[in-house]
């Protein structure tokens, strides 16, 4: 597989700092969202070294988000969580665990679709825009990574 | 959705506070024109002239880390000085310097540049003396020419034996605007 160099963190920062921004604001708000955005990207940076390519950097980026915005969600007063759209915030994290971990074993590609649709609910279009592909591409690697899961679970 | 102005310096600032960045670089503007300054944790490494930060920090990753982020304030003690030298206050650097790429010869010219005081100017075989390397006046010029550190490292003090400015990498009129400001040219 081609190798893709790690670029400099300011580039990465720039291409990307718009969208995880938005990612946040939609599930924290937009004032919660600003603290959950430093710390996306100081995870970033603390990761930055260990990255071997560059490949799905979006992906990589925006589960670093999601995981922020459980964090942040968990930390919040439980009116306020409970004030949140009908605990929406409360069913994805179950989701989100066990797809992780599930999907663990799954090819980037796929485990990336996977995690980010049924994990995060993600539309096809933003997992295609995150993984540098197509929304039928990205459909097409989640449901693939569905199969596979099933298999492996003996659910077939 | 867009990062405010303020969020984005607030993650630029944390991230530098973090102890994050291999390098920090910001561009400063000057007289002489807008200079790319970067440094890392060991001092400043590298100012460079007409910079094109895109490729500027391209090199810098490959060179020192790609965790590489504009960020002004491990910039700031060095964007004060050469402000203050360009306002003619300021007469000697006071920043570590990072020369951590430049080895053996090229670094011990560069130490002995450093050492050329304001407002005087010295010649490419006199530095190669002083490098213990008295023949080597031509490496002095290739080493003047390649120095990271400009304006810092006083290579626009270096000029030929017979008193011509000879050359300089940011082109000869901004050596000869600095000579100037020191009061070295009439």
């Amino acid at each position: 597989m081609e190798v893709v160099a790690v670029p400099p963190f300011e580039r990465f920062y720039v291409e990307h700092r718009d969208v995880v921004f938005g990612f946040l604001a939609r599930r924290l708000g937009r004032s919660a969202a600003e603290d959950a955005f430093q710390e996306t990207f100081l995870r970033a940076l603390r990761g930055w070294d260990r990255l071997e390519h560059a490949r799905h950097l979006r992906a990589w980026i925006l589960t670093i988000a999601a995981r922020v915005a459980i964090d942040t969600a968990r930390k919040r007063p439980a009116e306020d969580a409970l004030a949140d759209a009908d605990g929406v915030v409360e069913d994805r994290q179950p989701a989100y665990a066990e797809l992780a971990f599930l999907a663990d074993e799954l090819p980037a590609t796929e485990r990336a679709a996977v995690v980010l649709r049924y994990g995060y609910d993600l539309p096809y279009a933003e997992i295609g825009a995150a993984l540098g592909s197509s929304e039928d591409a990205a459909r097409a690697a989640a449901s693939s990574g569905i199969r596979r899961l099933r298999k492996k679970e003996g659910l077939t | 959705m867009n990062v405010s102005p303020e969020l984005d310096a607030r993650f630029r600032a944390a991230a530098a506070d973090a102890g994050l960045l291999d390098v920090a670089y910001d561009l400063v503007d000057t007289p002489l024109g807008r200079l790319l300054v970067a440094a890392t944790d060991a001092g400043v490494c590298r100012i460079s002239y007409d910079p094109e930060p895109e490729r500027e920090i391209e090199t810098l990753a490959k060179l020192l880390g790609t965790r590489v982020l504009r960020t002004a304030k491990p910039i700031d003690p060095a964007r004060r000085q050469l402000d203050e030298y360009f306002e003619q206050r300021r007469h000697e650097f006071d920043v570590d310097l990072d020369l951590r790429l430049s080895a053996d010869f090229s670094r011990r010219v560069l130490e002995e540049l450093a050492r050329v005081p304001y407002g005087e100017t010295t010649t490419y075989g006199d530095l190669a003396v002083r490098a213990a390397r008295p023949r080597a006046a031509r490496a002095v010029g290739t080493v003047m020419n390649r120095n990271p550190i400009p304006i810092i490292l006083p290579c626009h003090r270096v000029v030929g034996a017979n008193g011509s400015l000879v050359g300089y990498g940011g082109g000869l009129e901004r050596k000869e605007a600095l000579l100037r400001l020191e009061g070295a040219l009439l």
